[in-house]
């Protein structure tokens, strides 16, 4: 088949779905047993009337729960009929902060949401301010916007490879994952400064030029990376242990996920291509080549394919931007918004009066709400805020995809094995301080 | 950036009989995004309507206390109240977003859920009832989720204070 019609035949395929979708709006109330729909006090009075039932709480100290994820179980022997992710053992309040910070400050805020992928938040927080203050960055500093986030998105579906592998008894995975993220994550240390909450990507540019030498440390990691994933493939993907414990676990499939307002891998596992950088590009996305990978089973197997290989892509795209990465500014050069540079500060007295007053007061926003979402390793990331004019958010919202995604948990979980629960929690990779906020 | 304006010729697609209504409900517009002002009585037939016309997935519900700023961009029809949801809807096919703003009065924080046409609003309903104390009539589980089961008060709102730790420095006169 030619390309346009391997496109038309899938893009056929999407609208079957979406309509049959439409039409069913699978989980109607009362059709649905598969959530444990108590608050806390009533899960912790029910006594179920078939005494081979039981509930199990699983977590909040779980190991495999990735944090503070608590899952109420009701079981019948090994098998998990209804269940119900409990969380908010995380939240701190990070929307009400974010309007007590100024939009210089916000940055600092959301990046601790998603603490494996930060640059997204900021990413998302920086789209959003500048949507709102209709001012387009320097060319270089979008490329550099991609670059990181894409240098961040290896980094955070390495540090997957190295949890999942982690929980499912495959400690090896735990040790070549987290060897490789912290290879990428030494590149985002030496570009930003942290490890992690880089606080690197602000509204209007980003916080620093590329320092020397990071196309050199950049091409190193894509020299090293590749036989790296080889062996991942070696010891996982073609091992009939691996096999037994993802295929067939977990599955979930398109309708479900669209439904549910999952979008992200979890979406992709079922074969259904959607990805904003591709179907909605942001950014220069659209100026790279790289291809949408999708899944066939929707299990957990896929989920765990899906995010080895789009390491890969990443890589595909951060070798483009390396070759294709233009000189400029770093950071849009308008007054009322960055700082003035440091030599101006001596020599004149008005740029002294403006770089107190950005740091002080932070600059004014025009009144306005909008939304902008980004494609994080998860999912769809939307930044909503809403701007009374002021030096501070109004409103500052985050829809964290690790969020909605955690509701596919129970659907996954229904008539599943108790071990099984921990292969399904890991490959659906909720970050639970973006869940929490 | 995600290209979210409707451009002139799609509109006419979008059944836009008078210039300020779309769906029949009063729209505007918000750099370019479209956001759609529908009474409560109107919300549900709204989302049935978008829905049918392919915007397929709910991304996010959130909700926003005017209670300081009750001055907005909204179109002359709207009456304005304290409270307002906010849902975002993305349509796959078209590769559009549209926006969803209904004015929630303070002595009546009630709006229908809109679970029976996306499930997935479930758990974004209940952070919204969790942080701003807006019931969602008809929501098959209507807790708390992120704040403990006995809190008092919805956090997000407006009057509810930031608090504060006072803090002791050791050699301030009066630490102990």
């Amino acid at each position: 088949m030619l390309p346009e019609q391997v496109e038309d035949v899938l893009m056929a395929q999407k609208e079957d779905i979406i309509n049959k979708d439409l039409a069913a709006r699978v989980f109607r109330r009362g059709e649905d047993s598969a959530i444990l729909r108590m608050s806390e006090s009533e899960i912790q009075a029910y006594k179920p009337t078939d005494d081979r039932r039981m509930v199990v709480n699983m977590g909040p100290q779980h190991p495999s729960t990735h944090g503070v994820l608590r899952l109420s179980l009701e079981m019948e022997g090994e098998s998990v009929l209804r269940s119900k992710p409990i969380i908010g053992y995380l939240h701190t309040g990070m929307e009400k902060t974010g309007e007590q910070l100024s939009y210089l400050q916000g940055a600092t805020n959301v990046t601790r949401m998603d603490y494996s992928s930060p640059l997204f938040s900021e990413l998302a927080f920086s789209l959003a301010t500048e949507k709102l203050l209709e001012i387009e960055v320097p060319e270089r500093a979008v490329w550099i916007r991609m670059l990181m986030c894409e240098l961040n998105r290896m980094s955070s579906h390495l540090l997957f490879q190295a949890t999942n592998g982690m929980d499912i008894g495959a400690v090896g995975a735990m040790i070549y994952g987290w060897r490789e993220r912290e290879e990428v994550l030494r590149l985002l240390e030496m570009i930003t400064g942290l490890r992690m909450n880089h606080n690197y990507i602000r509204p209007g540019g980003v916080a620093a030029d590329l320092p020397d030498g990071w196309r050199d440390d950049t091409l190193r990691i894509l020299d090293n990376l590749p036989d790296r994933l080889d062996d991942f493939d070696g010891l996982f993907t073609g091992q009939p242990i691996w096999h037994e414990r993802l295929q067939g676990v977990g599955v979930i499939n398109a309708e479900e996920c669209l439904a549910l307002g999952v979008i992200g891998p979890l979406l992709r596992s079922t074969g259904y291509a959607w990805d904003l950088r591709k179907d909605m590009p942001y950014l220069r996305y659209d100026q790279v080549e790289f291809d949408v990978l999708v899944g066939t089973y929707g299990d957990c197997f896929d989920r765990f394919a899906i995010r080895l290989n789009e390491v890969r892509e990443s890589m595909r795209i951060v070798q483009q931007i390396v070759e294709k990465m233009p000189t400029g500014d770093y950071r849009i050069q308008d007054k009322k918004i960055t700082p003035p540079p440091r030599t101006r500060i001596d020599e004149s007295m008005e740029a002294l009066i403006h770089h107190f007053k950005i740091f002080t007061e932070g600059f004014k926003v025009p009144a306005g709400e909008v939304y902008v979402a980004v494609e994080s390793p998860r999912g769809e990331l939307g930044c909503y805020i809403v701007s009374d004019g002021g030096p501070k958010p109004y409103r500052m919202h985050i829809r964290g995809p690790s969020f909605t995604n955690l509701q596919v948990l129970p659907h996954m979980l229904q008539n599943a094995l108790v071990a099984d629960a921990v292969a399904v929690i890991s490959t659906v990779d909720p970050i639970m301080g973006e869940v929490d906020r | 950036m995600a290209e979210e304006t409707v451009s002139i010729e799609e509109e006419s697609d979008l059944n836009l009989s008078v210039e300020d209504l779309m769906y029949e409900v009063p729209v505007s517009r918000s750099r370019g995004q479209v956001v759609l002002h529908p009474t409560r009585e109107q919300y549900l037939e709204t989302i049935d309507k978008l829905s049918d016309d392919g915007f397929n997935v709910c991304i996010d519900i959130t909700a926003v206390d005017y209670l300081e700023e009750p001055e907005r961009d909204t179109p002359s029809s709207i009456a304005l109240e304290r409270f307002e949801v906010v849902l975002n809807l993305l349509s796959h096919m078209k590769k559009e977003r549209i926006r969803i703003r209904v004015q929630i009065p303070e002595a009546d924080p009630v709006i229908p859920s809109a679970f029976d046409f996306f499930p997935g609003t479930e758990a974004l309903e209940r952070e919204v009832f969790d942080l701003f104390g807006i019931e969602f009539e008809g929501h098959p589980d209507m807790t708390r989720i992120l704040m403990p089961e006995n809190w008092n008060g919805h956090p997000l709102r407006k009057d509810y204070d930031v608090g504060e730790i006072p803090v002791q420095f050791k050699d301030a006169p009066g630490a102990g």
